[in-house]
């Protein structure tokens, strides 16, 4: 009974803060309710018995990507009314194709059988979650954790190579400028005559 | 209907799908929201792991769940930086205005 009420109330509040992500005005609220769908699924993931990927989605997606979509939408200054302006025409044909792929989805599922496979890799009994997972990421899935790890360096080194940009005009310090500075070219001994001063050019 | 089956998990996760695809239809001009759509499909598609790892009884999926937040990291990530740097050549995001590869 409670476990029916709370998948009901994270799946409400899921499909709704995902209906709003979609159809606000302002997109800055759209991020915040992608936040808002991000919490429930997490909630779902918990109610299905996986602790650590709820964790980990919570991390991931509302400590990460949603801070750097928040980022992104505050610091362009972007004119979200002019990108709406004609965006209705496509509306019926997006309503038509997913009403087509939703019932689809439904009819399939409805009309699917579980198999009775034995499982591929089997829970761990007396375990929780997380060291169930951890048995098996760092020995079974070692390469693809790996890879993984591989994937998360290269698209940071894109990230950076593709938003570094050089400026003119900007007073940056050259360190190696600064160290190779000789006395014989950054000082020199004048002889200055009396009331007269010197010139600094020369 | 009080008994929450895998049926009901699908049956959101296939919701949260339609609603991402959707969402790209309806925000055809703004790329931060079909960005914010594909996301919103990842993970209808994570749902879809973790309810059959958790009714089969099966570690993958929960397994594949993590390597697909990585990868939908990473393509926040690019997708993002790409985004910037076309605002700052082009001064706009709108999605038909980005047709400069087209040769």
């Amino acid at each position: 009974m409670i476990a029916a009420f709370t998948f009901y109330m994270f799946a409400t509040i899921l499909t709704l803060s995902a209906l709003m992500v979609i159809t606000a005005r302002n997109p800055v609220h759209s991020v915040l309710f992608l936040i808002l769908a991000f919490f429930n699924a997490a909630g779902l993931f918990i109610l299905l018995g996986a602790e650590f990927v709820a964790m980990i989605l919570v991390i991931v997606y509302v400590g990460a990507v949603a801070v750097l979509f928040l980022f992104v939408v505050m610091m362009l200054d972007i004119n979200f009314a002019e990108l709406r302006k004609g965006a209705l025409g496509y509306t019926p044909l997006g309503l038509i194709l997913g009403a087509v792929l939703l019932s689809e989805l439904v009819v399939l599922y409805g009309a699917w059988q579980a198999p009775a496979l034995p499982a591929s890799m089997p829970m761990a009994e007396n375990v929780t979650n997380t060291a169930q997972i951890g048995l098996v990421l760092y020995t079974h899935y070692a390469l693809a954790f790996q890879a993984s790890g591989l994937i998360l360096l290269v698209a940071m080194i894109g990230a950076i190579v593709l938003t570094l940009r050089e400026r003119s005009g900007v007073r940056r310090q050259k360190v190696d400028a600064q160290v190779a500075r000789t006395i014989d070219e950054s000082m020199s001994v004048r002889q200055v005559p009396t009331g007269k001063g010197v010139s600094l050019d020369a | 209907m009080l008994e929450i089956g895998i049926a009901h998990y699908l049956t959101l996760a296939a919701i949260l799908f339609t609603i991402g695809v959707f969402g790209i239809f309806l925000n055809r001009r703004n790329i931060i929201i079909i960005l914010m759509s594909i996301e919103l499909m990842l993970l209808a598609v994570n749902i879809n792991f973790v309810t059959f790892s958790a009714h089969l009884g099966d570690l993958t999926g929960q397994i594949f769940t993590m390597f697909t937040l990585t990868v939908a990291a990473a393509e926040a990530a690019i997708g993002l930086a790409i985004l910037v740097i076309f605002f700052r050549r082009q001064g706009s995001i709108a999605v038909e205005d980005v047709s400069h590869l087209k040769g």
